[in-house]
């Protein structure tokens, strides 16, 4: 429920509601959309990427000497979990052909993809299978099935969005592909929105120029991952998944090919050792990283992992300057800040509006540009709403949604964010959501071609730990098509490589030489990474917790 | 600023600490110096990792919910379930028919259920469980996916069924039956993949691979934009 001073602001929004529906529905824009030279002006100004102290220098390993994100650089400038000597690598624990770290979307769709060439597998998983940010996208995929749509538009939207920083290659790999995808899910059994007449839903998304959102109601996530488990665990004999078993170093071998990883037992705190002929890292973002502050609308165990591995290996990163803050992250209730709104809301009509009620962006701009516009709102204009605990907001008009759609059409589309709010006795579809950017995705990673390969042979790297599809901005719906995409490629061509490559003696002497790196460069620290879960312990509670040695977060 | 929060006493699996008020029961383990492992995954209400159960003060009733958005109260008894044991068979989707004769074959103890209604209640996502699974029952593939679609797997219904049934997992097999081959099929879809077979948008976009940043930017703003409400 909306405290009492919120609501003379609502009463605004009320108020201008009428003729911004009429508006909406007459087809025009309801906001002039930004041209190149104000988007600039708004993202160099508002956006976090651009704020004091938001980038630093790294200063070891294969991007030396490159401006990365802040927190990110931390990771990469602190020392492993292991001590190298320790490992007997002439005896490992298990043995397979493709070894996948990370059992979210894009590990599943590899595994899936790589079994049909015939190898085996092992899924590595942090968490449970599929606690991963895949679970948890709700507002759609993008494919461009309809016939006014097309993939050559598509690659303009996406590259646009990105600012034309994407890898050519990597945008058409997404398109092409794109369409096969949604059969490839729809085979499987994914149970796509679709019209009477049978042919796809489609909807907008922040700055597409078709409507080419497809959906599964506000679980698309939930709906595509649960089916990829279910067939990832049809075929036990092939695909042995492990949980609770974080991999927190890459093996190599004496070649300098990829062959494997340690893996980390949360539970038992064992350390085991993986042999594998290829590697596919799926790890996933960042957001628990709570890069400048932000609350996140990521999963508990996205904290960048694959990415610091992969980098003491010496697998070379692109565009990890560049963070994702989503525009409409949840302010109120306190209990749920940060939480995803998803933009579906937006790309059904929903409209951001400040405490008079005025729409002061176009709704839809790409995600980078819509969040640094809030913020104009909320920290120059001072239009934002304050809540009790300090945090500010601006109003997502989410009742507009029915009134254009009509009534119903939000509790049938937006089940889980009707669920969400309704919790906490605030109802939708009669008033408007109060939100503020959060921190969502990562935009780069590691650097891989359309092969899923790193510059290390025998890595491979797919979904959200990848870098360079989506340029330094992702648009909504291609990242769900990303590690679909990406996922089903890195297991196909790990597969093949994985039948071919002969490995050599295997070794953790990468390790070692990052160390002396971090000595040689006069790192010192007592950083550990990677840090496999957030801390939310309370100073207090750590303090008296005099027993324990932390190793990062864990103890 | 730190603001003065309102405190509760709630028993984490018997053991008394005072949380703050607002908190969700994640928040008030971490509070209370839990580090999660087990019951934690995506935080929203999506993943069903973090299944608990808790008692009221002079109250039977066993109450359900997720840790990450249910709210504490005051003098709150609960557990974590964090995990709820299951055999997932094994079957072949392209050799299932959607009916409900492959029930009868996968999941015969469907057939157990005394609608008794007590998933329905223990379900933390409001759903109508034991409609889905009587709607399998009368072999209405359709109404379960419909019914189920929310499902988040947390288990908390199986673990209260007198039946011994594993709802979130005939719920998941009826949706991906229904996907699979009751879903209407989209015939521009097949067109669309036979286009990109056939080569029809490589010569497109091969030639703005090859633009220069400048060019690709020009054209990029003055692409022309479908309208927001369409049919
Ligand atoms: C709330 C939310 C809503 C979203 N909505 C949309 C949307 O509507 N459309 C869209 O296109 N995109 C959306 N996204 C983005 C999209 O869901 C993700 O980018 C995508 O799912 C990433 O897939 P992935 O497989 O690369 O990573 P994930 O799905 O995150 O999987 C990574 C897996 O790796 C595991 N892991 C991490 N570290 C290790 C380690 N050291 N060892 C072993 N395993 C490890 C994790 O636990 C996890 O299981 C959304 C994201 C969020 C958070
Ligand atoms: S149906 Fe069962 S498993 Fe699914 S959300 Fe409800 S209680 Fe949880
Ligand atoms: S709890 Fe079990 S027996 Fe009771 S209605 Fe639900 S499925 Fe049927
Ligand atoms: S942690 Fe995922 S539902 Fe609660």
């Amino acid at each position: 429920m909306y405290p009492e001073y919120m609501r003379e602001s609502i009463k605004k929004v009320e108020q201008t509601r009428q003729k911004r529906l009429e508006l909406a529905k007459s087809g025009k824009e309801v906001y002039p959309p930004m041209n190149a030279k104000e988007r600039e002006e708004v993202l160099y100004k508002f956006h976090p990427d651009y704020r004091e102290g938001a980038r630093r220098v790294v200063r070891v390993g294969p991007n030396k000497g490159e401006s990365l994100t802040t927190e990110v650089a931390d990771l990469l400038e602190a020392h492993s979990r292991i001590k190298p000597e320790l490992f007997d690598l002439t005896n490992p624990d298990y043995e397979t052909d493709l070894l996948i770290i990370g059992g979210g979307g894009a590990g599943c769709a590899a595994a899936l993809t790589a079994i049909e060439e015939g190898v085996n597998v092992i899924i590595v998983t942090k968490l449970r299978l599929g606690d991963a940010n895949s679970m948890m996208s709700q507002g759609g995929m993008q494919a461009a099935v309809n016939p006014n749509d097309s993939p050559t538009i598509h690659y303009l939207d996406a590259i646009g969005g990105g600012h034309f920083d994407n890898k050519p290659e990597l945008v058409k790999a997404l398109v092409i592909d794109a369409p096969e995808v949604v059969k490839w899910l729809e085979e499987l059994g994914v149970m796509w929105d679709k019209l009477p007449d049978g042919s796809l839903q489609t909807i907008h998304g922040g700055g597409t120029s078709r409507r080419r959102m497809l959906s599964c109601r506000d679980y698309t996530g939930a709906a595509i991952m649960r089916t990829l488990m279910d067939e990832v665990r049809n075929h036990p004999d092939k695909i042995k998944v492990i949980e609770f078993n974080p991999a927190i170093e890459l093996i190599m071998d004496d070649k300098g090919q990829c062959a494997g990883a340690v893996i980390y037992n949360l539970e038992t705190e064992e350390y085991s050792t993986i042999k594998a002929k290829a590697t596919i890292i799926a790890t996933g973002g960042f957001g628990r990283l709570h890069i400048r502050g932000f609350d996140t609308t990521n999963h508990y165990g996205a904290t960048a992992d694959g990415v610091v591995i992969a980098y003491r290996a010496g697998a070379k990163l692109l565009y990890m300057d560049s963070v994702q803050y989503h525009p409409t992250g949840a302010v109120f209730p306190e209990q749920i800040a940060g939480f995803l709104v998803t933009e579906k809301i937006r790309g059904a009509g929903g409209q951001p509006v400040n405490k008079d009620g005025e729409l002061f962006v176009f709704p839809r701009e790409p995600r980078d540009v819509e969040s640094a516009a809030i913020i104009r709102e909320c920290v120059e204009r001072k239009k934002g709403v304050v809540t009790p605990s300090g945090r500010v907001g601006v109003w997502l008009d989410s009742p507009l949604i029915d009134m254009i759609h009509g009534e119903g059409f939000i509790k049938k589309q937006f089940p889980a964010m009707y669920r969400q709010f309704y919790r906490y006795g605030i109802d939708i579809t009669k008033e408007p959501i109060l939100v503020y950017p959060s921190l969502h995705y990562q935009n780069g990673g590691v650097e891989i071609n359309e092969k899923c390969e790193t510059n290390i042979p025998g890595l491979y790297v797919a979904g959200e730990a990848s870098g360079g599809v989506h340029g330094r901005n992702r648009l909504m719906g291609n990242s769900v098509l990303d590690y679909n995409v990406f996922g089903r490629r890195a297991g196909r061509y790990a597969a093949e490589y994985a039948k071919k490559v002969k490995l050599g003696k295997l070794t953790l002497e990468h390790v070692k030489k990052y160390e002396k790196e971090l000595e040689e460069a006069g790192i010192k620290t007592n950083r550990i990474s990677p840090i496999l879960l957030p801390l939310y312990t309370p100073e207090e509670v750590r303090k008296r917790q005099l027993t324990a040695h932390y190793e990062g977060t864990l103890r | 600023m730190e603001v003065k929060r309102e405190m509760v006493t709630i028993y984490i699996m018997g053991k008394a600490y005072k949380v703050p008020a607002d908190a969700t029961i994640m928040g008030a383990l971490e509070y209370a110096g839990y580090q999660l492992k087990r019951g934690a995954g995506c935080r929203e209400g999506f993943c069903g990792a973090c299944a608990t159960v808790y008692r009221l003060p002079k109250d039977y009733k066993l109450y359900t919910g997720l840790a990450c958005s249910t709210l504490v109260k005051d003098g709150m008894y609960l557990t974590q379930i964090p995990f709820v044991p299951a055999d997932k068979p094994v079957y072949d989707i392209n050799k299932l028919e959607p009916t409900v004769v492959t029930f009868q074959k996968i999941y015969p103890e469907v057939f157990r259920c005394v609608a008794c209604n007590t998933c329905t209640k223990a379900c933390p996502q409001d759903l109508e469980v034991m409609d889905y699974i009587q709607a399998i029952i009368r072999g209405d593939i359709a109404k379960a996916a419909d019914l189920s679609f929310d499902c988040i797997c947390c288990g908390l219904c199986a673990i209260r069924c007198p039946a011994e049934i594993v709802q979130y997992n005939v719920g998941l097999l009826a949706r991906r039956l229904y996907g699979k081959y009751l879903n209407s099929k989209s015939k521009q879809l097949d067109k669309r993949i036979e286009e990109i077979k056939q080569g029809k948008f490589d010569e497109e976009i091969s030639k703005l691979m090859k633009m220069s940043r400048d060019e690709l930017q020009k054209k990029y703003y003055e692409r022309d934009l479908e309208a927001q409400v369409g049919d």
